[in-house]
């Protein structure tokens, strides 16, 4: 099994600011890759030094082989890279993005190019600031496909776009897995998107890839343990530290822990603080995804103003 | 019969796509011999990744729920006898053991709740009835 991409230990500061930190991570030819993240977790800028538009301060990255910071032209033809926001020159016509495109690349496939854009109803003479944003990504996932990639890198693509054009390009995206021997790692928020498509996933939390498995061993293996209490509930012991443990916090009379890989030494744990009750619930990639990003859990403040009398109520209400 | 997946679901994907399969032969909806879509044609209808269908299909197969014809595709298997009489039996009573625990909690009479079963069965195709 041959890895596309591989890191060792990539490593990014800005200043004192460390913004991927050590991440290693492997990439086997023909897998898909989904890497997940909250805003400002590092994934532009892991991927921009998996393309050599950025340089590691430590660690390095390799595609095909070759060293990420410094890949060869034949190389970069081999990979398609769709960056976020889908930036495209916006005083040229469709046809002229695509005579640029093409220009870099030998193995561009005029025909399903031609396809694609017929499909999605992309004259052309239409010029790219005159499009939506929706089919600004629709040429550029365009010109992406249709440079028959080895390798597919995406940053967060369907990121402002509508339902159906998500959907559209979800099912492009289909097409181009069942072609054997593609490789895709894309980032996204649209965790059931990602369940779909990815084979394996990654979670950047603050930098560092805490979270990289296949996509159904993420959500079979987390668990929430809920644990009712007559009264507060007692603390966790510190020592020794509890292994798996991802979130745990109190919510009124429960402590609600977040346990990968839950096991009997977690029931036991569980037990010897001595519930009232204990249910081991399953979550869904979405709720796992927060448990595992949102860090220790802080409760919304109260709004004022919920009162009757309260003045500022009766000013609204008015016509 | 619609294979349908539910991506906000705590089951994963491949695993609902194999209790749908299963529930589909018990209700007579996948005849025997009855032709599958293919990986590729599943995975394009549900905009999944082909690999997630094929872990199901591989997981049916494994359990002798479905066979691979090569070259002509993927087919529901015939009902075979593989485990003993005694593990049928055991597995049978703790299903409906989990049914009637929870119409008791409900608040049901045995009658109604044996009257419920005998309604509902009549929408599974079942085994001719085995002596023994």
């Amino acid at each position: 099994m041959d890895n596309v991409i591989t890191t060792d230990r990539l490593t990014k500061y800005y200043g004192p600011q460390c913004v991927v930190d050590s991440v290693s991570l492997q990439v086997p030819r023909g897998s898909v890759y989904g890497l997940l993240g909250r805003n400002a977790a590092g994934k532009s800028t892991l991927i921009k030094m998996l393309l050599g538009m950025v340089h590691p301060s430590y660690g390095r990255a390799t595609i095909f082989a070759e060293d990420a910071s410094r890949l060869s032209p034949e190389t970069r033809q081999r990979v398609a890279y769709l960056a976020e926001g889908h930036p495209l020159y916006r005083w040229m016509t469709v046809g002229q993005a695509v005579r640029f495109n093409r220009s870099f690349y030998s193995t561009f496939n005029d025909n399903l190019l031609e396809q694609i854009l017929d499909h999605f109803e992309l004259p052309p003479t239409a010029k790219i600031r005159r499009l939506s944003h929706g089919q600004r990504a629709q040429v550029s996932l365009a010109l992406a496909v249709a440079q028959e990639p080895e390798l597919l890198i995406l940053d967060d693509p369907t990121l402002g776009l509508d339902t159906v054009v998500r959907r559209d390009f979800l099912e492009s995206l289909i097409q181009i897995i069942q072609r054997k021997g593609r490789t895709i790692l894309f980032s996204s928020h649209i965790l059931g998107d990602v369940e779909r498509v990815a084979d394996r996933i990654g979670i950047l939390v603050d930098g560092v890839l805490r979270v990289d498995c296949p996509t159904e061993h993420f959500k079979e293996s987390i668990r929430k343990v809920v644990l009712e209490f007559d009264g507060p509930p007692p603390a966790l012991p510190k020592e020794p530290p509890v292994a798996g443990l991802v979130n745990s916090r109190r919510v009124g009379n429960k402590l609600e822990l977040v346990v990968v890989e839950f096991g009997d030494e977690h029931r036991r744990l569980a037990e010897s603080l001595g519930p009232l009750s204990l249910e081991v619930l399953e979550l869904n990639l979405e709720e796992a995804f927060i448990e595992y990003t949102r860090g220790p859990k802080r409760s919304l403040p109260i709004f004022v103003g919920d009162q009757p009398n309260d003045q500022s109520i009766v000013r609204q209400g008015v016509a | 019969m619609e294979f349908r997946i539910d991506s906000a679901s705590r089951v994963p994907i491949y695993r609902q796509l194999t209790t749908q399969f299963r529930e589909g032969v018990a209700r007579g909806k996948l005849l025997p011999d009855q032709r599958l879509p293919s990986v590729r044609e599943l995975s394009r209808t549900l905009v999944v990744n082909p690999n997630t269908v094929a872990k199901a299909y591989t997981e049916l197969e494994r359990q002798g729920l479905l066979n691979t014809r090569p070259g002509l595709g993927v087919f529901v298997a015939h009902p075979k006898a593989e485990i003993t009489q005694e593990v049928r039996r055991q597995r049978l009573e703790q299903s409906a053991d989990q049914f009637l625990i929870d119409a008791v909690h409900l608040g049901f009479s045995a009658a109604d709740a044996i009257s419920s079963i005998s309604e509902r069965a009549a929408q599974f195709q079942w085994q001719p009835q085995r002596t023994g």
